[in-house]
């Protein structure tokens, strides 16, 4: 039984590499379950939005709302609203505007050549196979069991890839932290039972928060019932922010 | 037989190394990364706790609710009564959690019910709108109508 140096090195890797891997797997299973909250369970629950076009007044409510429930910094957005403005026969080319997100809401616009105007608001889609988290080198932003997109602010390097690869557009760096922040679906909230600080203060319930994988809740009535889309369907993300009487012209 | 031994004194110097190796590579490890890393995927389970952990500033209508009955009593007979209460009155978990801490103050109607109704045109259609100065003028809108029952002659409450 000859053995050269080589033969040994390798196989000394090989065991080497094993042991982590097992290792990996022990911390897997020697670490505890940590709920969020004493009665919620992670497992229970697959967190989606229904956004109604034909509801939304632009009335920045949500914006405000958002803004002062997480604290996010002046002149950043977790949530916002556009207002879409497409002339007749261009839906290639719709003018959007979204004066400081819609916070203050939106004054009235004048255009000259008729056309249909509407608000669309826009959060974080929360994307099953979300584009963003793939991206982070270390781990720092993952969908959580209950399908919500999250940034550790621990753990973030503040390197904005993910900022890049988000094709909605929903993250930031703050200016605060240096890290990635964005919209947490108010996981603060609804781990403890309340829907989002948008939908609280939506006036009309123009968002409405829906558990997909809860059976009773209305959401999954109203997806069967209506004709609804994601933003930008063809990146497959996943995306589970669901807009009713979207315009083909909305980005 | 005794050949095929004399240069062990050169494996057993790597394994040596190979050995410390490993286990500072535990060690180090063991240290550098948190207790709670992989406990769901690649990323720090405890993470979950902490975003959690923050505290809500909008109470909720429940939480309203539950003791201003009165006014939900009179919102239902209306048109507003699918609104919350925080979407006009603001963020007050505060005051739900201990209603003599802060003593919420009645919104600027003059400025508040335009956010919603002042007329515009990406405004769907259905909705309610009026241009303010051809509508009332300076008279301010609850001189006509009651914020929790806005029709025409709905309750003051």
């Amino acid at each position: 039984m000859k053995s050269s140096r080589r033969e040994f090195l390798a196989k000394a890797t090989e065991y080497i590499l094993l042991t982590g891997a097992a290792a990996t797997a022990w911390e897997y299973v020697s670490t505890g379950k940590a709920e969020a909250s004493p009665n919620y369970k992670t497992t229970e629950h697959w967190w989606a939005m229904i956004i109604d076009i034909e509801k939304c007044i632009g009335c920045g409510n949500c914006v405000r709302a958002c803004s002062v429930e997480n604290d996010v910094p002046e002149g950043y957005f977790r949530t916002w609203i556009e207002r879409y403005y497409v002339p007749a026969w261009g839906a290639e080319n719709p003018e959007v505007d979204s004066p400081d997100g819609g916070i203050h809401g939106f004054p009235e616009a004048k255009h000259e050549k008729p056309g249909k105007t509407f608000f669309v608001p826009k959060l974080c889609n929360h994307c099953a196979d979300s584009p963003c988290t793939q991206v982070c080198p270390v781990g720092a932003t993952f969908v959580s069991p209950d399908g919500v997109v999250l940034v550790d602010e621990k753990y973030c390097l503040g390197c904005r890839y993910c900022v890049q690869a988000c094709p909605y557009g929903c993250r930031f760096i703050s200016p605060k932290t240096n890290t990635a922040v964005k919209c947490t679906l108010c996981y603060h909230r609804i781990t403890k039972g309340l829907t989002t600080a948008c939908c609280e203060a939506c006036p009309t319930a123009a968002r409405v928060l829906g558990d997909l994988k809860n059976p009773k809740d209305p959401i999954h009535e109203y997806l069967r019932t209506h004709s609804v889309q994601v933003l930008k369907p063809h990146m497959a993300t996943g995306a589970k922010v669901f807009y009713n009487g979207l315009d083909g012209s909305v980005r | 037989m005794s050949n095929r031994f004399k240069n062990a004194e050169h494996l057993i110097r790597v394994a040596a190394v190979f050995v410390a190796g490993l286990i500072i590579f535990i060690f180090v490890r063991g240290l550098i990364v948190p207790k709670s890393f992989g406990q769901y995927g690649h990323y720090r389970g405890a993470a979950l706790t902490e975003i959690a952990a923050r505290t809500p500033v909008y109470a909720g209508r429940e939480a309203c609710e539950a003791c201003h009955s009165d006014v939900v009593d009179v919102k239902k007979a209306g048109k507003h009564a699918g609104v919350g209460c925080e979407a006009c009155h603001g963020p007050l978990a505060k005051h739900a959690e201990d209603p003599a801490s802060l003593i919420p103050k009645l919104p600027d109607v003059a400025t508040l019910c335009g956010k919603c109704h002042e007329a515009n045109s990406a405004k769907p259609a259905k909705f309610p709108q009026v241009v303010s100065k051809e509508h009332a003028g300076d008279v301010v809108c609850n001189t006509c109508h009651k914020p929790h029952n806005p029709g025409i002659g709905g309750d003051s409450k």
